[in-house]
């Protein structure tokens, strides 16, 4: 499987990739690609710098220097029109699922669905498709919620549920399943994986839990010293002999 | 040395702070002009700001109004001016007490909660999911805010104006006889538009000021739970030295055209 995986289109590359915060150099020369329908999983330590390279890749962060293609096109040289029509096709899991405080279940998912209107057009009723969304994340019957009345794992679920409302081909994981306790992260993990076979979507998937990794990954990458120090499968990195690799795996 | 050094860093840090929040204000005016405009979250900020301090704009204007006829009184009485009671005191409400005190209460209400608001919303990478969600945060959060109090500012205003001059009216009628009528007749008779005009001028320079500071505050928040903290004090402590300043520039401004 992960050889044939390795044939297929290349839908994102970053070349070279450099990031810095004054004198905090997050990344020197980062370098990735993604291919179409691959799981790749990206570990580092905290502040290691992989939310700010992933924040790079969909335009939130200017990078200071390197290169950023996003399905054939150049992020960072792209007009506001053109980046938002891209991000209509990347999903966005954030770290901590940046759910809007104000807007009950539904209006969260109406917000992406009702903004960006270049793929759907302008929709009257928006009823069937925020159903459909919530069906897939299995939780229809908390649409009229607030999200200060959800669990952690219901949070993360309707945010996944938001960003998968638009059917992007990519979907970027910010560490999904950080702060929730492992029965609902492995919810989660799964709940991953059947979107993925359901859609066919590539992912790119930040995390620092093995056991995700394990389940999830066709490739790895660890970010270490803001360089992509090792690449590999799970198999083969996990039985390195590099004390450095080995650290991610203790 | 060392003393004068931390000075130095400080001014330099307050210039540093004035700068970035004229470009702040610079880059309001600029997307304000750039369509689409937010008019749903723009009305519901006006409402919901309205909402929140409507209460608190009345029971004080209410107690200022009261205590302060009640104590002046006195020294109108052995002047045997007590009949100047209504003049005195609606010029005094309208062009200074209702304005500052209103503003003030509303930076402590409103300006804070803006503050703590995008500042949570920014924290919580609340602003970033909504840039990626083909939403401009600037227009649908800042611009929208700001304009709701600076047309929201003015209207408290002369609600807390009304309300004080009807507790004032209150303690008249009580301890003086005066009629509903005699006393508004004289209230109405000692504004003119010259005092009613600078004073909602400045109350719209205010509305702008909180919506301002609050936003600026929220949307530049430093990254964890005690930022969330910060933005939402350090809003209300900068909105208020502004409301101070943007005060006695208008009392200056207005006594130029008064000696036109
Ligand atoms: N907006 C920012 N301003 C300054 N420093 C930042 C900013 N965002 C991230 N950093 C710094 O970059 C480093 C990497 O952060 P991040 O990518 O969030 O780490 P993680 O790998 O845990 O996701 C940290 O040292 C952090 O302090
Ligand atoms: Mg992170």
């Amino acid at each position: 499987m992960s050889t044939n995986i390795q044939e297929r289109k290349i839908i994102i590359e970053i070349k070279d990739l450099k990031k810095s915060y004054g004198d905090n150099h997050v990344l020197n020369g980062f370098n990735m690609t993604l291919h179409e329908g691959e799981n790749l999983v990206i570990m580092g330590k905290s502040g290691s710098g992989k939310s700010v390279m992933i924040k790079c890749l969909i335009g939130l962060e200017t990078a200071d220097s390197g290169s950023i293609m996003v399905m054939g096109e150049q992020i960072g040289e792209l007009s506001r029109t053109t980046l938002d029509e891209i991000r209509t096709e990347i999903g966005f899991l954030f770290q901590g699922s940046a759910l809007y405080d104000s807007m009950t279940v539904r209006e969260n998912l109406e917000f992406p669905l009702r903004r960006h209107t270049k793929k759907f057009g302008v929709l009257k009723d928006t009823t069937p498709l925020v159903m459909q969304a919530l069906e897939n994340v299995g939780l229809a019957h908390a649409v009229n919620l607030m999200p200060a009345e959800l669990s952690g794992g219901m949070k993360r679920r309707i945010a996944l549920a938001r960003t998968l409302i638009l059917q992007p081909k990519i979907i970027l994981y910010d560490e999904p399943t950080t702060g929730l306790d492992p029965i609902t992260a492995k919810e989660i993990l799964i709940l991953m994986k059947s979107i993925q076979e359901k859609y066919n979507t590539s992912s790119i998937i930040i995390t620092h839990d093995v056991d995700c990794a394990r389940v999830i990954s066709n490739r790895m990458i660890l970010l270490v010293e803001g360089i992509n120090y090792a690449e590999g499968t799970f198999d083969e990195l996990s039985t390195s002999t590099d004390p450095k690799v080995q650290a991610f795996f203790k | 040395m060392n003393a004068i050094f931390k000075i130095i860093e400080l001014i330099k840090s307050f210039l540093l702070e004035i700068g970035e929040l004229s470009y702040f204000a610079g880059r309001f005016f600029r997307e304000s002009f750039r369509r689409p405009f937010e008019f749903k979250e723009f009305l519901r900020q006006c409402f919901y700001m309205g909402n929140r301090s409507l209460l608190l704009v009345a029971v004080t204007g209410f107690i200022i109004g009261l205590v302060f006829t009640l104590q002046s009184r006195p020294t109108l009485l052995e002047f045997g001016a007590v009949s100047w009671m209504p003049s005195m005191v609606s010029i005094s409400i309208i062009r200074e007490i209702g304005p500052i005190i209103t503003a003030l209460i509303c930076a402590g209400r409103i300006g804070s909660g803006i503050g703590a608001e995008l500042g949570s919303m920014r924290v919580t990478e609340q602003i970033d999911a909504m840039e990626v969600s083909g939403t401009n945060p600037f227009k649908y959060l800042v611009v929208t805010r700001i304009m709701a109090t600076t047309l929201m500012l003015p209207l408290l205003v002369f609600f807390g104006d009304a309300i004080a001059l009807f507790g004032s009216y209150l303690v008249e009628n009580v301890k003086g006889h005066v009629s509903f009528l005699l006393y508004f007749n004289q209230v109405f008779n000692a504004l003119e538009f010259g005092d009613l005009i600078p004073a909602t001028i400045k109350s719209f320079f205010f509305g702008f000021a909180i919506g301002l500071v609050g936003c600026f505050k929220g949307y530049y928040c430093k990254k964890g739970t005690a930022g969330v903290g910060v933005a939402a004090n350090s809003a209300v402590v900068y909105t208020s030295m502004l409301l101070f300043i943007i005060d006695f520039i208008a009392v200056f401004v207005t006594n130029i055209f008064y000696d036109l």
